[in-house]
């Protein structure tokens, strides 16, 4: 027991870091909005990663607003048939429906309007309006058996990220930051972008460390101004007058330090260097000149129109080069209530052939192997329509009971459909996949037992699975 | 030598007095040297709850084997194979046994739970046992009891009891206290303490030089009276209260809460003693004739976010505005964390999942819905005038008054005026009179489709000839039903516009669309007056069935008759704002959908007549569009077809109240004498004053009683849609003191908080007031008073500062003084390695606290440094510089447009706060998100926060602003400039190295602008206060160098 103390004692505080959890990788791997672990309690379970981690790296492209998983992924061909008839009762089950629809005096079921086609070896169903995504058919997983429990975008997307449908959790990259680290010394460990426009807003809280500290909180790359905020020297300071600046106020501080004995100053010290090195790494990063033409066959001209989904894609594989662990993308305008053809349309047009550029570029420079993609979004769609069943027209209203999602990458078992729904894409039949249970899995890839990361807040020990989640080893090789 | 220690009321024998550091409030020592008391509560419920008491607990739903450890009778309980703890006799007891246990199937806590003892835990409780297992009760369940201050050995040094308790705590650690902070420290710590202002240098010297015994006390008493202290304190308690400038979820739109953060303010400044502040802001509005600020200052429980989006279930989310008042009130009041029992019984604290339903109940009693309204507050909400408008207001309604009484005298004067001119031929000859006040278009459509204004009403489909009928002396157009008028520049209103759209119609079929602005489709988007089977409908439509108003008349038009038609909007979004008129007479709506939320504009679309989601059929005359609300009377005057000069044809006794108003209203615009006419235009002229006025005041979201209290059920696993068994409201029985219900409402509640026998309101408040004074509060959760959370370091000083608090009669400002003045606060926070490695987080208080200035100190430091800080207090939010675009990349319909002049620089509380995109420097520097109740903040240490130190516009101004009042002085070098610059900066003298650095990198940064003027001029624009063009560019440019080093030092953004 001695001994024990003693190295409490001798570890003193600042020196200590990862207190308690034997060598926790985060602020030790110098996550750059890390620092140093003040005073911080260590998470619960022992060192992390907790076993050998198929994957180091995640790519989420997030697609927010919910696609339609019958248009896209999720065939249905019983349908055509039902066109306009009533959705049976018995599918639905009296199930709860958004506001926006339950006092609609019909349910009418609206088939898609895009052909399906079995893709690649593995014959999995893709729809016409991914022709990209289809040709990488047998990398990727589709899992059509994915359930949620919020029926509007804010819980519902607030649910996925953080585990909550209600704001103040962590987010999933900051767990993965505070339970990992950072593998870069001079880039976050966790990194948002933001494209695309629509309906539907985004929040701070996706991206944000919840009861961890905000240090653990994913850094969002901007397209307009700065990549990161206040990156730039103001106009009139060179790098040259900064350096200078830099060197007197670390000289300032040091003398500070020996006054005080405080080794916050240390860090703070520190800090000022990274920020320093964030100037030259973060530029580097987004500057694309040294991508071969080649990069822009590939994901396609838009690649080179920064805030773009194809430009963030890119922006991914250059983050995941430099060892970022977690690059959430979010691309928003999926939220089709009315005029769903048209606009999904559009939507795919705009996503597709960087989706399937990011995952063949990955794997052309052999990240795929310990880097996995996720694809979807926060909910389905209703197989009846919203508005008014046209024959070229109808819409679809939030559907949390089944949609579809697509994993590819390291530990992935690509090349397959997981699970199913019923005719309807209304209930799932077989092989459910709930949101804590993908977190999970997301974590185990990463080499974390979801049950054992985490942070005592309020009296108890928060997870980001909270009291649910199971590693859905289907999906997994 | 044995000494004894007082840890807390842990008794530990030592040895000797070998401690070797504190580590989560716990002093560790050589184990060989220790012949300790275990404490129970200290030391062995923080195992048990932590490691047992989700299966052995309070939750009777998940309690296995019938074993429960947070009670006595249980943890000391016969079971078969012995007694669970056996004082003195480890070995049988069943608790070791299990817990040491190899054997996988019987090993406690069970391998799968991922739940370990440590050995040193272990060893604890076989210590515990074998010193008899004394239990007690969880300390913060019991009342805090009276305390003596310990004697010490040093008298000479306390100031206060504080200084007692902290002293003879450290003398039997062996440590001493740290010698006294210099004096620039102390009061540059105490401002920032209290005010969260920097002194200004004079005050600094003046303090430096005064020697009186009571110049502490009277820096700390001008402190404690200053506006800026209950601005300052206002923070926290903003974060408490989960207080922002919007709404939260979704497209997060604005609501307007400031009356209350104005309230809090105040309250702070006029010391409003703590148990008032508590019951004011529970139960303000349910005091006896409650004034306007008491309601105003239950906003607090208002504060929490608010769903507006489209398809939500209300009833979902209005459960979870009731679960957000239980969970915030029970963790600023009670240190508790209550949300943990809204799906079962509390795992570690005695609070079951009834009691939770219980409390909920007094919170669910207010007339609210679940869907929140989207641009704005919701309701229940109280118009807060200012007391200048509360003036105002009492003044025009005098002269309202007034005004009506002299109408009153008048009124058989003006009649029999009338009465005689309208005999004669002048009234006769009289040219017709229309109102003319706020008519934005006119269409008279009497053989022509062109307005009164030279607008043309296109006739869709188009070639077909208009067809005119006769009508009152003129024309009406004649639609077909199939034929309608279009014009794309009228009636473009939203759902925040007045408007008032007037018609004369002889309807042929019960149906069809008179007047709309819409998308063509049944029920398209858009506004639409429309006929359904007789009836008259107003449709104000943004997406059918979920947000949109229709509200029908009920009665039935007259078929083949001429009416005259006026609908009026109030702009209130409201089913109720809505008016409908017909022959100038309002009649009864029946209210079929009232559920707008957002504005049913539509831009697309023209404006229509005849036409919409289908044809109207019949004719049509005197199409008019208002851009404000019409009153009664005016309507009634819209609904007189006949002229001026036919009505003066008539005989008195022929003539309506409408007509008779009619040629009033004209006689006095045209032919009465100015005095006549003052009277009568005067009234309506204060009644617009006064519903201008009424405009402009703000409104505030308040706490509201139902007249029948609203049913509570315990919800099973805290669902909206699982309602269990019904609850009455009630408080949790484990501390409920000598809880009686007396009023059977929420004032119960707050009472019950304040009261004497609630053991933790107290020592929950001025832990959070010691909080703000050192690392950390005496119990350093917080947020936690329970079983899980962190026994107090010194449970003796924490429950005297609690019966003191109470004994001074909650005085807060009081209560800080005592803690500012003490000794203990006036420690030097220098540490030395020895104290580093013994206690890292100064738990024991042997030195001052150091620590970094909060995120809205970083900033208002700066801005009060420089000079441009704005000193106003109160009033909306303001919004200073931010990165461009933050909001527009992720929200949705909501621009930031940053304040201009003076709201750029006033304190940081002002700043707007938009939740789902936090004001970017706040958050940087470990800000509360404000989207849920938050009684402590982190303080982290990063490169982020580098960046914005050194480029965020806001820093960049300050120093500018610092350089070029120093250039402006009066100096003999650039180096007595730089020495005066860190003097104003960090309140002390540059040391010869110092200022040899900042000197040396001024002369070599001269120089660069020197060279690069382009660059200098660049740097000196920085922020938009203006730069005097008398200076030179590039000295004020590298003297703007020097000040950025400075105001980016670690001295200057930490309170050491």
């Amino acid at each position: 027991m001695s001994g024990t103390i003693e190295q409490h004692v001798l570890s003193g505080r600042r020196g200590f870091l990862g207190r308690g959890a034997g060598g926790l990788g985060l602020a030790a791997l110098g996550g750059l909005l890390g620092g140093e672990c003040v005073a911080e309690q260590g998470a619960v379970g022992g060192a992390f990663p907790h076993a050998a981690p198929r994957a180091k790296r995640v790519i989420f492209l997030f697609q927010s607003g919910a696609p339609s998983q019958l248009d896209l992924f999720d065939y249905k061909p019983r349908l055509l048939g039902l066109r306009g008839t009533e959705l049976p009762e018995s599918v639905r089950q009296g199930q709860r429906l958004t506001g926006m629809t339950s006092s609609q005096s019909s349910f009418p079921v609206a088939p898609t309007m895009f052909r399906f086609r079995q893709r690649g070896s593995s014959g999995s169903w893709v729809s016409e309006l991914l022709p990209r995504t289809a040709s990488i058919a047998d990398r990727l997983c589709f899992v059509r058996s994915m359930h949620t429990e919020a029926i509007n975008h804010d819980p519902a997307i607030t649910f996925f990220q953080t585990g909550a449908q209600l704001a103040g959790r962590p987010s999933l990259g900051s767990w993965l930051s505070y339970g990992l680290g950072s593998e870069s010394s001079d880039l976050p460990a966790f990194v948002a972008m933001i494209s695309g426009a629509g309906d539907q807003p985004l929040y701070d809280r996706l991206w944000g460390s919840g009861f961890l500290p905000t240090r653990y909180a994913g850094v969002k790359f901007r397209s307009q101004g700065d990549p990161v905020l206040y990156l730039s020297n103001p106009a009139g300071i060179s790098r040259e007058i900064r350096r200078g600046l830099l060197d007197d106020l670390q000289s300032l501080n040091g003398l500070r330090l020996e006054q005080t004995g405080d080794p916050e100053i240390t860090t703070r010290i520190a800090q000022y260097e990274m920020a320093y090195r964030m100037q030259s790494s973060v530029p580097e990063l987004t500057d694309l000149s040294g991508e071969s033409a080649g990069t822009f066959e590939l994901y396609g001209e838009e690649a080179r129109r920064p805030g773009s989904f194809a430009w963030n894609c890119l922006m991914a594989r250059r983050l995941c080069e430099r060892g970022v662990r977690f690059v959430q993308l979010f691309h928003r305008g999926w939220d089709q209530h009315l005029e769903l053809p048209k606009n999904i349309a559009l939507q795919c047009r705009m996503t597709d052939q960087p989706t399937a550029a990011l995952v063949t570029d990955l794997e052309q420079r052999g990240l795929l192997e310990d880097t996995v993609v996720v694809w979807g979004g926060e909910f389905g769609r209703t197989v009846y329509c919203q508005g008014k069943l046209t024959v070229s027209d109808y819409g679809r209203d939030h559907h949390p009971r089944c949609f579809t999602m697509w994993l590819a990458g390291a530990g992935i078992r690509g090349g397959q459909m997981w699970g199913e729904t019923d005719d309807f894409s209304y209930n799932i039949v077989r092989d459910p996949v709930h949101v804590h249970d993908l977190n999970a899995t997301l974590l185990h890839l990463l080499g974390i037992d979801h049950l054992r990361l985490t942070y005592k807040f309020q009296g108890r020990h928060y997870r980001l699975t909270d009291v649910h989640g199971n590693v859905s080893s289907g999906l997994l090789l | 030598m044995a000494i004894r220690l007082m840890a807390g009321r842990l008794e530990y024998v030592l040895a000797a007095a070998a401690i070797l550091a504190v580590q989560d409030g716990f002093l560790v020592v050589r184990a060989q040297e220790l012949v300790a008391a275990v404490s129970f509560d200290r030391e062995i419920r923080p195992i048990l709850s932590d490691l047992c008491f989700t299966c052995h607990g309070p939750d009777e739903a998940q309690r296995s084997s019938g074993l429960r450890l947070d009670q006595r009778d249980g943890l000391f309980s016969e079971r078969s194979g012995g007694r669970v703890v056996s004082p003195g006799n480890v070995e049988a007891s069943l608790l070791l046994q299990r817990i040491l246990s190899a054997d996988p199937d019987l090993q406690m806590p069970p391998p799968e739970s991922q739940r370990h003892l440590t050995d040193g835990q272990k060893q604890l409780l076989s210590r515990w046992i074998q010193q008899g297992a004394k239990w007690s009760e969880h300390w913060a369940f019991v009342r805090p009891q009276a305390q003596t201050p310990p004697q010490t050995g040093n008298p000479g040094w306390c100031r206060n009891p504080i200084d007692q308790f902290v002293l003879a705590r450290l003398e039997s650690a062996g440590l001493r206290p740290a010698t006294e902070a210099d004096r620039r420290t102390l009061i540059r710590r105490v401002s920032l303490d209290l005010t969260g202002l920097p002194p200004k240098l004079s005050e600094v010297e003046a303090f430096v030089a005064d020697e009186s015994p009571d110049a502490w006390e009277r820096v700390v008493d001008g402190l404690l009276a200053s506006q800026a202290y209950g601005e300052h304190m206002a923070v926290a308690w903003l974060d408490a209260a989960r207080y922002a400038d919007t709404s939260g979820y979704q497209n997060d739109g604005p609501r307007s809460m400031w009356r209350w953060r104005d309230w809090v303010i105040e309250a702070f400044n006029r010391n409003l003693p703590f148990d008032q502040f508590t019951v004011e802001q529970i139960a303000g509005d349910l005091l006896e004739e409650p004034t306007l600020e008491q309601r105003i200052a239950t906003g607090f429980n208002r504060n929490h976010r608010g769903n507006a989006e489209g398809g939500i279930i209300p009833e979902e989310y209005q459960v979870e505005y009731v679960a957000d008042r239980v969970d915030t009130t029970f963790a600023v009041w009670q240190g508790l964390t209550m949300g943990c029992a809204r799906c079962h019984d509390h795992k570690y604290d005695p609070l079951s999942q009834r009691e939770y339903y219980q409390v909920f109940a007094w919170f669910n009693n207010l007339p609210e819905s679940g869907r929140a309204i989207k641009e704005g507050n919701s309701p229940p909400l109280l118009k807060a005038p200012l007391p200048a408008q509360q003036r105002q207001l009492r003044e025009l309604e005098q002269r309202v008054a007034e005004a009506e009484q002299r109408i009153r005298e008048l009124q058989p004067e003006l009649s029999s005026a009338v009465e005689r001119w309208s005999f004669t031929a002048e009234a006769r000859g009289e040219p017709d009179w229309v109102l003319t006040d706020g008519l934005q278009q006119a269409y008279r459509l009497s053989g022509s489709l062109e307005s009164d204004g030279g607008q043309l009403l296109t006739l869709s489909p188009a070639g077909v000839e208009p067809q005119w009928t006769a009508w009152s002396g003129r024309q009406a157009i004649l639609l077909d039903g199939g034929g309608m008028l279009e014009s794309s520049g009228a009636g473009a209103f939203g759902y925040f516009d007045r408007f008032t759209l007037s018609a004369w119609i002889r309807p042929e079929a019960g149906s069809g669309t008179v007047l709309s602005r819409m998308i063509p489709v049944e029920q398209g988007e858009g506004y639409s007056v429309h006929l359904q089977d007789g009836r008259v409908q107003v449709n104000l439509v943004k997406r059918w069935l979920d947000d949109a108003i229709r509200v029908e008349s009920e009665s039935v038009l007259p078929a083949g008759q001429w009416v005259h038609l006026a609908v009026v909007y109030d702009g209130s979004r409201l089913a109720t704002g809505i008016h409908l008129y017909v022959n100038g007479v309002e009649v009864p709506l029946a209210v079929r959908l009232d559920r707008l939320n957002q504005t049913f504009a539509v831009k697309a679309e023209p404006f229509r007549v005849g036409g919409g989601h289908s044809r109207f059929r019949g004719a049509v005359s005197e199409v008019r569009i208002y851009g404000r609300d019409l009153s009664s009377e005016e309507v009634q005057l819209l609904a007189v077809s006949e002229s001026v000069a036919e009505i003066a044809g008539r005989g008195v006794g022929e003539r309506n109240v409408g007509q008779r108003r009619k040629l009033e209203t004209v006689w006095l615009e045209r032919h009465a004498d100015v005095v006549l006419r003052d009277v009568f235009e005067r009234l309506p002229a204060l009644r617009r004053q006064q519903r201008e006025l009424d405009d402009q005041i703000p409104t505030v979201m308040v706490m509201q009683e139902l007249p029948t209290p609203r049913e509570t059920r315990v919800l099973q696993r805290g669902q909206y849609d699982r309602p269990g068994e019904l609850v009455q409201p009630g408080v949790p029985a484990a501390f409920a003191g000598n809880f009686a219900g007396r009023h059977g409402n929420r004032l119960d509640l707050a009472r019950w908080l304040v009261s004497g026998e609630n053991p933790l309101t107290a020592r929950v408040a001025v832990n959070r007031f010691w909080q703000r004074y050192f690392e950390f509060g005496l119990v350093r959760t917080t947020e936690d008073f329970g079983s899980q959370g962190e026994a107090p370091v010194y449970p003796e000083l924490l429950d005297w500062l609690a019966l003191e608090f109470q004994r001074i009669g909650w005085d807060m400002k009081a209560l800080q003084r005592l803690i500012v003045t003490s000794a203990t606060y006036r420690q030097s926070s220098r540490q030395s390695s020895e104290l580093l490695a013994i206690d890292p987080d100064n738990r024991l208080l042997a030195r001052g606290a150091r620590r970094r200035l909060s995120a809205e100190v970083v900033r208002d430091q700066a801005l009060s440094l420089s000079g441009l800080l704005t000193r106003s207090i109160g009033g909306p939010s303001v919004k200073p510089y931010q990165p461009e675009g933050l909001w527009k990349e992720i929200a949705t319909d909501m621009e930031y447009e940053q304040s201009r002049g003076a709201d750029l620089y006033r304190r940081s509380l002002y700043t707007y706060w938009k939740r789902t995109v936090a004001p970017p420097l706040m958050v940087t520097f470990d800000a509360a998100s404000r989207e849920a109740c938050t009684v402590s903040r982190g303080r982290t240490n990063t490169p982020l926060q580098a960046l914005a130190l050194l480029n965020d516009v806001t820093f960049l101004e300050a120093a500018r602003v610092l350089a070029q009042r120093e250039l402006q002085a009066e100096a003999k070098s650039a180096v007595e400039r730089i020495e005066r610059m860190f003097c104003a900066v960090t309140l002390r003298l540059p040391t010869a190295r110092e200022l040899e650095i900042l000197c040396a990198r001024y002369e070599r940064n001269v120089e660069v602008y020197r060279r690069q003027p382009e660059a200098a001029l660049a740097l000196i624009r920085a922020g938009e206060s203006g730069v005097p063009e008398t200076l030179n560019a590039g000295e004020l440019a590298a003297f703007t160098t020097v000040a950025s080093v400075l105001l980016n030092l670690d001295e200057v953004i930490t309170r050491e």
